[in-house]
């Protein structure tokens, strides 16, 4: 899935067909109706969601629709300070943390299975297949099912053991799939030298392979952090008794019909583009990093 | 990531360290995905009080249930209209958008710069994107304000908002870079070199794209495919958002069982639901080694 996140500039080849894109000169017709495609699909992509950004920053009259009511973070500040809306710092607070214990545990478990599939072992197709399955299944069914496991156990339903455990049955399989396309490009070569050289099977992982992986996981952390925290179907009847954010936001689509549900759209998605900043930034900084030392 | 040998001949000890790697994801998978299934799949057996207490037995009372209703055929009906009308669509814009960024951008940065682009918003809250189009799609939205400004329309256009059409296009707003990423993928494996081959021999452009592009790209399609089918056919969210209660689905209808505790009949529909998708994607499976392309 994101073999390209990790390293792009291996995966596309440069353009230098003739027939389907020259590479230079005149371009084909197909060019000018692709880009108005590409365009246009940009823009449906980005569209709608800044217009609930900007439609987030009215006063008090504003309404769900255009034109604008005035300019001002009423809604901002309704968001967190009415108890009509719901518990809103609550649950934001719960998301995060949820978020970043599934990312540290995204990353371990998914490095590992990445190291596990690198050789064929008997039952790895079980395993495999057992990934797929749990990230086509749908997701209220496998809540469902695990909100009734801990019924049955005995035990309560809450966002840090059983949503946790939901969620990573969501986040793993993707992260597993990033190990894969991440792994499918590392050198064994390196690897054997390690060996060669004398070094312990945990010393070749900590200072080889670690290292040299590092952008990919990076990207394995940005898949765990993002999908828990934008999580919705398999939380939804794992949780317990406290919500989690895109609950929260659930049940506001619901009953709230005031820009403040735009104006927690606002505040998430301002918490992703952070998340996706930061990580796209340091796969970037990491290969520049790299690439400098290795022409100095 | 070749397979170097078969599992068979592989030495205990190989299987014994490939086991150990990857326990950690059986660990996770086994009480959140194995054993939700099985409870759900038991739950479609047993009795039920009506309260939401379960009497553990064998009958085959809820399925029959489920069968006999003219509500079960319904919900597949408009599962799988929805279903095929975002595949369709998220197929086409998906296919030639990855066919713009490999063959027609020659700048190879920007190419990637513009594949972040498209994939930015998935990292992003999807509940958020798609309430992100009732300033655009409804009564008083945007496109509403545009035609009637233009003349176009007399009367504000209702099946905008609220609607299958509504449906439609937040699946396909979010879910064609589910089809973008593979596709892009294996597009950029193609060696640029058989194109050059094809021209020289004096083949078209159309004869390239139905003779080398399409087949090559098949694997790439087939794996957008498992995830819109999987991802449409197990949401409940956005047709019952979208549709404003007009409309609703397989799972959708599962939410509403298991809102008044109706836990038999939903699991039992749940597991039809499950035997469905499990035929789709073993059918778009045997076209395509799924484990071969994401691993090589």
């Amino acid at each position: 899935m994101s073999a390209v996140l990790a390293d792009m500039p291996e995966t596309v080849a440069p353009a230098t067909t003739k027939a389907i894109a020259p590479s230079r000169g005149q371009r084909p017709w197909t060019f000018y109706v692709l880009a108005m495609l590409f365009a246009f699909y940009v823009l449906a992509l980005y569209g709608p969601m800044f217009c609930i950004y900007v439609l987030s920053f009215q006063d008090i009259r504003g309404g769900l629709v255009f034109p604008m009511k005035g300019h001002s973070l009423h809604w901002f500040v309704d968001l967190f300070t009415q108890v009509r809306t719901g518990d809103v710092k609550g649950s934001f607070d719960r998301s995060i943390k949820l978020a970043v214990i599934v990312t540290i545990i995204t990353v371990v478990v998914s490095f590992l299975a990445g190291l596990g599939f690198r050789k064929r072992f008997r039952g790895d197709t079980i395993v495999f297949y057992m990934m797929i399955g749990s990230l086509v299944a749908p997701g209220l069914v496998l809540g469902l099912g695990t909100g009734l496991l801990f019924q049955a156990l005995g035990l309560n339903a809450s966002w840090y053991t059983s949503a946790l455990g939901a969620q990573l049955s969501w986040t793993l399989p993707f992260g597993v799939l990033v190990m894969f396309a991440v792994m499918s490009r590392f050198n064994h070569v390196w690897e054997e030298a390690a060996y060669d050289l004398g070094a312990s099977r945990w010393q070749s992982i900590r200072l080889v392979m670690i290292p040299v992986l590092a952008p990919g996981l990076v990207a394995v952390a940005l898949f765990g952090f993002t999908l828990s925290y934008d999580e919705f179907a398999r939380s939804l009847q794992t949780a317990g008794s406290l919500n989690t954010l895109p609950l929260e936001i659930w049940s506001m689509t619901l009953n709230v019909t005031s820009p403040s549900l735009y104006a927690l759209g606002t505040v998430t998605t301002v918490v992703s583009f952070v998340v996706i900043g930061a990580s796209l930034g340091s796969i970037v900084l990491i290969q520049k990093k790299r690439s400098s030392s290795a022409k100095g | 990531m070749q397979p170097s040998s078969s599992p068979a001949q592989t030495p205990p000890r190989a299987n014994l360290a490939g086991w150990l790697y990857v326990l950690p994801l059986v660990l996770v998978l086994v009480p959140f995905f194995v054993a939700p299934i099985l409870v759900v799949l038991a739950a479609s057996f047993f009795a039920t009080d009506g309260f939401g207490g379960l009497t553990p037995g064998f009958t085959l009372a809820s399925y029959v249930e489920v069968l006999h209703s003219a509500l079960t055929l319904k919900l597949y009906l408009a599962t799988i209209k929805f279903t095929v009308l975002t595949w369709i669509f998220t197929l086409i814009i998906g296919f030639f958008v990855a066919y713009f960024l490999v063959f027609h951008v020659r700048n190879q940065l920007l190419a990637i710069g513009l594949f972040l682009l498209c994939t930015v918003p998935f990292w992003t809250s999807n509940i958020i994107r798609m309430i992100s189009w009732i300033p655009l799609l409804g009564k008083e939205g945007l496109i509403n304000q545009a035609l009637l400004a233009m003349g176009v329309i007399r009367q504000p256009l209702e099946v905008l908002l609220f609607s299958d059409l509504a449906v439609v296009i937040a699946y396909v707003h979010q879910l064609t870079i589910f089809m973008i990423v593979p596709i892009f993928n294996s597009m950029a494996r193609i060696d640029k070199k058989l194109i050059e081959a094809a021209i020289d021999a004096g083949a078209s452009r159309f004869d390239i794209m139905r003779l080398i592009v399409v087949p090559m790209s098949k694997s790439g399609i087939a794996l957008g495919t498992i995830f819109v089918v999987s991802i449409v056919m197990g949401d409940f969210f956005v047709v019952k958002v979208m549709s404003g209660g007009g409309s609703a689905s397989v799972v959708s209808a599962f939410y509403e069982d298991v809102g008044v505790l109706q836990y038999p009949t939903a699991a039992a529909s749940a597991v039809l639901l499950t035997l469905v998708l499990v035929a789709i994607v073993s059918l778009i499976l045997r076209t395509v080694d799924i484990r071969q392309e994401i691993t090589r």
